[in-house]
């Protein structure tokens, strides 16, 4: 019996990714220790696996081995948007890890191994792909927050995301087996035409639709399935929380999209329900919790769980304009945090953590360039207009208007200017207060220049900000 | 008398037919095991003798040929004590589980062409899962005993057995590899023809690798650290004391013939003849099955009276950092060369 | 009720009455056991269903290792159990209606209307020769190629994790390296002396 070898093509980054792993993780053995040969070679990954994607840019859909991968423009965009991610998340960290002495080549290759389980999961077109991606990613998430292996902080913040993380993973696993017994069958477009016309009808399907729901929650940080950020966030290393809080959401968005739309869409009327709730909560609890909060990566954490809620708004919709704005959110959301805790990070030193909302005390009087760039980061986050956070959040409760649910888009503004109050506090902070702390602050030059840009983006994004929701939108019209 | 007989045996449903078949085939077949048990203790206990110079056992009966009775009703007649504080039920479950595996794993041996109890599909992999069942007695046995040396015993033991199963597994991968089958009937079968035939040759290093994990996991010398008399008294069976001392005993001695048995399927074309020449044929299949087996219980024995026993740290080493590499190594080589015009030499 | 059936709801009792002394029982070696058990029993089920090889790799690796490598760690923690059912009672309420909620639903979706036998067509008998290792192995190999990769690569990444947050190289530690060892030679380490003999003073 002979079997065609399958078109490995498509899968050629992820391919890419994975060797060079490998290769980091042999070279190191052979490098001294504290050289930069894993970090370069590192970026010099996501470089080339960049290229890649870039070269093979895909015009319409193809699947692969078997039907369990497929390549098409979302998959593509958001594996851009991994490796961008990725390649601020590793230079954000190198000094870091460095002090900390958690410079050590398994950090990046555990990092680069999350990075193929998120491509996985982005292309993936099958139920055994999504969650072996999950899984992938998740183990190496588990592994970097407790890195830093003698402090007590981390090892439990590892420990509850582990326990909660598999907790999660199991209600997928179990709302997958009651669809796979539904309809015979593990591949996503298989599934959606077994269940095309039975609607919202079948009890059964939506009995696992719940748990797959949950599941999806439990990753995304939604409230009540929120508990563990911002343990994690505040115990992980800074360094693993830009991780954690940036890629895994965006990577999120593709097992929304693999498997709410993807595969479930003629349950919408009930996921749309669900998905109601899960918003309206996390937009409340998330924006006033966070005021009360003293420490910054907490309020970051509650941050991301409101930022969620908010993001959910675009899917409620469960039309392509929707699913396009949702894009939009999280990858800008993605952005933000990512240039957040790296502020965190730069203003941290060895024996210093810049956790405290006060540490960013008089940031103007040291440093106004950063401090700006702060500035930018939180009016982003705000939603403050002419910021590209402002068009993310106009897009989403565009989206919910067209659905015809004003009172929903009332309550997101509402809860929007709650949240406002927060990040501006941070700007007082900065501004109007005096430094307590005056020594200066030193950073790497790739980390300078990264950071700078990222903050800037934010600004000066905006007169190419319709092509950036136009692709998005391409994306997802490219799945149907 | 006879027509009563068959219309009795006629006169009973079906399955229960089946089910006497089988519970006579398995006596014929574990009365003999437990026979070769008690005697290759004497046997052992004679050859280490004269490897060191002694007489060995020699009075009972005609040279000491009754010694292995004269132990197991000195054995049975003991009492068995059960520690304070010890947990019953599993401290006298402990020698069941111990000995149970050793028995079951007969049911798929293949002793000749035709005489094989079970002949199933997957029996290697049977044979395999049984043998890493056989831990839990000593596990259980350690914890049960409520004492520190026995287990301490069981925790070596444990980690041990962990290690050189993976070693166990990989090299009969390679065997399944050469004979594309599971069913140590059908391997036995693909050795005909001779000598040159056997797996012995192309998978050398598979089976000194498959004959030395076989001596760890049976927890003999020089791998007895479980036991270490010399440091941890007898561990895991040091409160164990009668009857069920003799059945931790049992099980040991079995699954060294067992292993012997497999061994000798696996890779010393069981049944066959070494050469189809006349002199050869003379012996029966069942008489080439058990001198073989005899040959590797030799070697078993020899070990205990040559070697010294290996430190925690180096059977560690051994089993981690040389067997599993060895026989990764040679599965590929195996694997490469079945591509190429050379693969004729593996099958 | 034929034999088969017989061996099922026998097998299928243990199952589950060894499950239920996972969660109840209160020693954790023994909890540890009942779970052997668990898994040994399901092995058998599985054997039913003619899937040997699954049912064969579950005895091998999670009863033959995972399980051994558990108890080892279980025997030698000296868990507390009151203390770890201090906050039972507390949560009791809550967690006792959420389940018994699930565990309703579970009942009147999952029944026999929507998963009976008589929904699913009968399963094709095998042929005489059907190897259920070749045909899994077939599959893996080209259908399935791509998720078993993937897992071997979580399986990689375990490792390399495993090994990233546990291993620490102690300067203080004594190490022996068998290599250099085994490479002594005699002269290194005697030192034959020759003097001459003494008088009786």
């Amino acid at each position: 019996m002979t079997y065609p070898i399958p078109n490995l093509l498509p899968a050629l980054p992820e391919i890419w990714v994975l060797g060079m792993a490998c290769v980091i993780l042999i070279v190191d053995l052979y490098a001294k220790p504290h050289r930069l040969v894993a970090y370069l070679l590192c970026q010099g990954t996501l470089v080339g696996a960049a290229l890649l994607t870039l070269t093979g840019w895909s015009t319409g859909t193809e699947t692969t081995f078997n039907n369990t991968f497929v390549h098409d423009r979302l998959s593509d965009l958001l594996k851009l948007t991994f490796y961008l991610i990725m390649f601020c998340v590793f230079a954000y960290s190198r000094e870091y890890i460095r002090e900390r002495g958690m410079y050590r080549a398994e950090y990046f290759v555990l990092g680069l191994f999350g990075l193929v389980g998120m491509m996985v999961m982005a292309s993936a077109n099958h139920l055994l792909t999504l969650y072996l991606g999950l899984e992938l990613l998740s183990l190496c998430l588990y592994a970097m927050v407790a890195f830093q292996r003698d402090s007590s902080q981390a090892t439990e913040a590892a420990m509850k995301y582990f326990v909660l993380g598999a907790v999660s993973s199991g209600m997928l696993l179990y709302g997958m087996s009651i669809l796979y017994g539904l309809t015979g069958s593990l591949e996503i477009g298989v599934i959606k035409q077994t269940i095309a016309g039975a609607g919202s009808e079948n009890v059964a399907l939506t009995f696992g639709l719940v748990f797959i729901v949950v599941a999806i929650a439990f990753k995304f940080g939604i409230v009540p399935f929120h508990m563990w950020v911002p343990d994690v966030y505040h115990g992980a290393p800074t360094s693993v929380t830009v991780y954690v809080g940036t890629a895994p959401k965006v990577a999120a968005f593709a097992l929304v999209m693999r498997l709410l739309v993807g595969g479930l869409e003629d349950l919408a009327v009930s996921w749309r329900e669900m998905l109601v709730i899960l918003s309206v909560l996390s937009m409340g609890l998330g924006n006033i919790v966070a005021i009360a909060q003293t420490n910054i990566k907490r309020m970051l954490a509650y941050s991301s769980v409101s930022h969620m809620g908010f993001f959910l708004l675009g899917v409620i919709n469960a039309t392509p304009n929707g699913y396009g704005s949702a894009l939009f959110y999280v990858i800008v959301y993605a952005v933000m945090s990512l240039g957040a805790f790296g502020m965190v990070i730069l203003l941290s030193r060895t024996g210093f953590e810049a956790e405290r909302l006060d540490d960013f005390k008089g940031l103007n009087q040291r440093s106004p360039w950063y401090a700006m760039i702060m500035l930018l980061l939180m009016f982003s986050m705000a939603g403050v207009p002419p910021t590209v956070g402002f068009y993310a959040k106009l897009l989403v409760i565009q989206s919910v208007i067209q659905a015809n649910m004003i009172w929903l888009a009332v309550i997101a503004v509402l809860f929007a200017v709650i949240g406002a109050y927060y990040y501006l506090r941070i700007v007082r902070l900065m501004y109007f207060e005096d430094a307590e702390d005056q020594s200066p602050i030193i950073a790497g030059t790739d980390m300078r220049v990264l950071l700078g840009i990222n903050g800037l983006a934010l600004l000066l994004i905006i007169p190419w900000v319709g092509v950036v929701i136009d692709l998005c939108g391409k994306a997802i019209q490219g799945l149907s | 008398m006879i027509d009563f007989a068959w219309s009795v045996w006629n006169g009973i449903p079906a399955w229960s037919q089946v089910t006497l078949v089988n519970l006579v085939l398995i006596i014929i077949i574990v009365l003999p095991v437990v026979l070769g048990v008690a005697y290759l203790t004497f046997a052992e206990r004679k050859i280490i003798g004269y490897m060191q110079v002694r007489i060995g056992p020699n009075r009972v009966g005609p040279r000491g040929l009754l010694q292995p009775i004269a132990d197991v009703v000195k054995l049975m007649l003991k009492e068995v004590i059960i520690p304070t504080n010890a947990n019953k039920y599993l401290f006298v479950t402990a020698p069941v589980l111990a000995l149970a595996p050793a028995l079951v794993a007969w049911a798929v041996i293949p002793f000749t062409d035709r005489w094989v109890l079970a002949n199933i599909d997957a029996s290697l992999l049977f044979v395999l899962a049984l043998t890493s069942l056989g831990v839990y007695g000593v596990i259980i046995a350690g914890w049960a005993s409520n004492s520190k040396y026995a287990f301490l015993g069981s925790l070596r033991s444990a980690a041990q057995i962990v290690a050189y199963e993976i070693a166990m597994g990989f090299a009969l991968v390679g065997v399944l590899m050469s004979a594309q089958s599971l069913n140590l009937h059908e391997i036995a079968l693909q050795q005909a023809g001779g000598l040159h035939q056997w797996y012995l040759w192309p998978l050398f290093p598979l089976f000194v690798v498959y004959f030395i994990a076989g001596v760890a996991e049976t927890n003999r010398a020089p791998f007895d650290v479980a036991e270490g008399e010399t440091e941890i008294v007898a561990g895991f069976h040091v409160e164990y004391s009668g009857i069920t001392f003799a059945l931790f005993f049992l099980a040991e001695y079995a699954n060294m013939i067992l292993i012997s048995a497999l061994a000798s399927v696996m890779f010393l074309g069981g049944w066959w003849a070494p050469l189809n020449v006349v002199p050869f044929t003379w012996v029966p299949p069942l008489g080439w099955l058990l001198f073989k087996m005899c040959g590797l219980l030799f070697l078993f024995l020899w070990f205990r009276a040559t070697f010294p026993r290996y430190r925690y740290d180096q059977i560690m080493r051994l089993g981690w950092k040389v067997f599993i590499p060895v026989t990764l190594v040679w599965i590929a080589v195996v694997g490469a060369a079945m591509q190429t015009p050379l693969g004729f030499l593996f099958h | 009720m034929n034999f088969e059936q017989l061996l099922f709801y026998f097998f299928s009792t243990v199952l589950v009455a060894a499950a239920v002394m996972v969660i109840t029982i209160r020693n954790p070696v023994k909890a540890a056991l009942f779970l052997v058990l668990t898994f040994f029993t399901a092995a058998c089920l599985w054997i039913l269903l003619e899937a040997e090889f699954l049912a064969i790799a579950l005895v091998l690796v999670y009863v033959g290792a995972v399980m051994v490598l558990f108890l080892f760690v279980v025997m030698m923690l000296d868990v507390n159990l009151v203390r770890l059912r201090e906050g039972f009672a507390e949560y009791l309420p809550i967690g006792g209606i959420v389940a018994v909620l699930l565990v309703l639903e579970m009942a009147i979706i999952l029944g026999p209307q929507r998963f009976g036998l008589g929904n699913f067509p009968e399963p094709a008998g095998h042929a005489a020769d059907y190897s259920n290792t070749r045909e899994l192995g077939r599959v893996l190999y080209t259908a399935y190629v791509y998720p078993f990769e993937i897992a071997a690569v979580i399986l990689l990444v375990a490792i390399i994790a495993a090994i990233a947050l546990a291993l620490r190289r102690r300067k203080d530690s004594k190490y022996q390296d068998p290599r250099k060892q085994i490479r002594v030679e005699p002269a290194e380490r005697l030192r034959i002396v020759k003097m001459p003999t003494e008088k009786r003073g």
